[in-house]
């Protein structure tokens, strides 16, 4: 008896509680910066296409929702003839993400996606592509890798070493 | 009054009870989110008032299917019974001291007697659906209203015998006379109350639904209207045991200021929200639990009270 009335009472104080309901549309989820959402393609600071179209996203996503076709311009840089993600099959892994050596493709913290259009979730290279850097300001692939592109041989770039001789003893 | 006004009651009354549940369905969805730290529906027009009127919209669209193991036209009867069970009863209810559509010298008698009536609808709902968690929701049902049935009217007992009438508008004129019945039979109150919370299958003594165990129980296998009436059928119930409880124990029109029908509505809404708070705070009873609670804690007390109360009312 005493518990059932002790209980009432506190049900009672619930109403005068702040709601935890969100009230959505209106009202911004607050959403982590990690957030694994819309699959963007960054570029790098010189607004240069990050991706090298390596096909190591498409061979690590588990639902195999990444489509994209491998090409060479006249630089001697690869990059993606076409690059399709089908997004009602995506599942936010973020495994695409870990395995992109170039932070080429990045996860973002948006979730409105909803489309009438089964179809219109099918999103081809333009709806990809941002024009900036994403997450990782700074980073440009070319810079570091020691690859040789038209313009840039090996070691050239800032942040590259001139290449190794790899008969030397010396470290 | 004339016939014609009697039939405007009628009909007035009617329409108004036919809305109830569209009313009370929106305040318990809203309140159990209040409860519950939520907002509850605040969508469907202002204040989510027009979600009632979307579910129903959707209960009357969905397929109205029979089961073919049913009994049909038992499972076709059983939800029409308690809902006109219940209609039937707010016929003897006065709802000003000049207004009622036949306050009977036996209304109280005629509530216990059909709300009886109304069990039928879950047991024979329960029956007729030929399932299993519908025939133990309906046993159950059957099971309950010995327990409840029996302290529901002893505690009744104690105001008739202060107000000296079965009739419900003299009951309240003797409230007048003397005091709000609430002060002079608290024990009343709380028996009525509790055994009316089972009469009209409300949580925590919703043991023919049973949403958790029994996948609803008695209407497992209702779709579309047929489930509607059921829950129509248990609002009106509450409204019922609301405007009971006001009648009988808090002055039903009685009170300053404002008219005699605002009063009754104020105190009746009263009656059903607290069956809601009761509802979002108590567990549900386990089968046995409730039958012991009726038998040996209920009944014992309200004939305490009626012993008591008798012994008063002989001296004084």
């Amino acid at each position: 008896m005493w518990s059932t009335l002790r209980s009432l009472w506190l049900v009672f104080l619930h109403l005068f509680r702040k709601r935890a309901t969100v009230q959505y549309p209106e009202q911004e989820p607050p959403i982590p910066p990690r957030w694994r959402g819309r699959i963007i393609l960054s570029r790098d600071p010189d607004g240069g296409e990050r991706c090298v179209a390596c096909y190591l996203c498409a061979a690590a996503c588990p639902v195999d929702c990444i489509a994209l076709q491998a090409t060479e311009d006249e630089h001697g840089r690869r990059y993606p003839e076409f690059f399709r993600i089908n997004f009602s099959r995506c599942i936010f892994c973020g495994w695409c993400e870990e395995a992109c050596p170039t932070y080429a493709i990045q996860l973002t913290p948006d979730f409105e996606m909803g489309e009438y259009d089964r179809s219109k979730l099918v999103y081809e290279k333009e709806h990809l592509l941002i024009s900036g850097p994403g997450k990782y300001p700074g980073y440009n692939f070319y810079h570091r890798a020691g690859v040789s592109i038209k313009g840039k041989d090996k070691g050239e770039a800032v942040d590259e070493l001139a290449p190794a001789d790899v008969r030397d003893l010396l470290p | 009054m004339t016939w014609w006004m009697h039939i405007a009651v009628v009909v007035v009354v009617l329409i108004v009870l036919l809305n109830v549940p569209i009313g009370l369905i929106w305040l318990e969805r809203r309140l159990l989110g209040w409860f519950q730290d939520r907002y509850g529906p605040n969508r469907a027009g202002p204040f989510g008032l027009l979600q009632p009127i979307a579910d129903g919209i959707k209960l009357m669209t969905k397929e109205d299917w029979v089961p073919p193991f049913a009994d049909r036209w038992v499972f076709i009867a059983a939800p029409t019974i308690v809902v006109m069970a219940m209609l039937l009863v707010f016929g003897v209810i006065p709802f000003t001291s000049s207004v009622a559509i036949a306050d009977l010298n036996v209304g109280v008698l005629f509530f216990l007697g059909m709300a009886s009536v109304a069990v039928y609808s879950i047991v024979l709902a329960g029956w007729s659906s030929n399932s299993k968690y519908s025939l133990v929701g309906g046993l159950r049902a059957a099971a309950q209203l010995i327990s409840y049935e029996i302290p529901m009217g002893l505690s009744l007992v104690g105001v008739v015998m202060l107000a000296g009438s079965f009739k419900l508008g003299d009951i309240v004129e003797a409230q007048q006379r003397s005091q709000w019945f609430c002060l002079t039979q608290p024990v009343g109150l709380l028996i009525f109350l509790t055994a009316t919370l089972a009469e009209a299958r409300r949580i925590p003594f919703d043991l023919p639904e049973a949403d958790s165990e029994l996948t609803n129980g008695f209407h497992t296998e209702y779709s579309s209207m047929k489930f509607a009436l059921f829950y129509m059928g248990e609002y009106l119930d509450i409204t019922l045991v609301g405007c009971l409880t006001a009648l009988l124990f808090f002055g039903g029109w009685l009170g300053p200021g404002l008219p005699e029908l605002a009063w009754l509505a104020i105190k009746v809404v009263a009656v059903i929200v607290f069956f809601m708070w009761v509802r979002s705070v108590l567990p549900r009873f386990r089968f046995d639990q409730l039958i012991n609670f009726g038998w040996k804690v209920l009944l014992p007390v309200s004939l305490l009270n009626i012993a008591v109360t008798g012994f008063v009312v002989l001296r004084w």
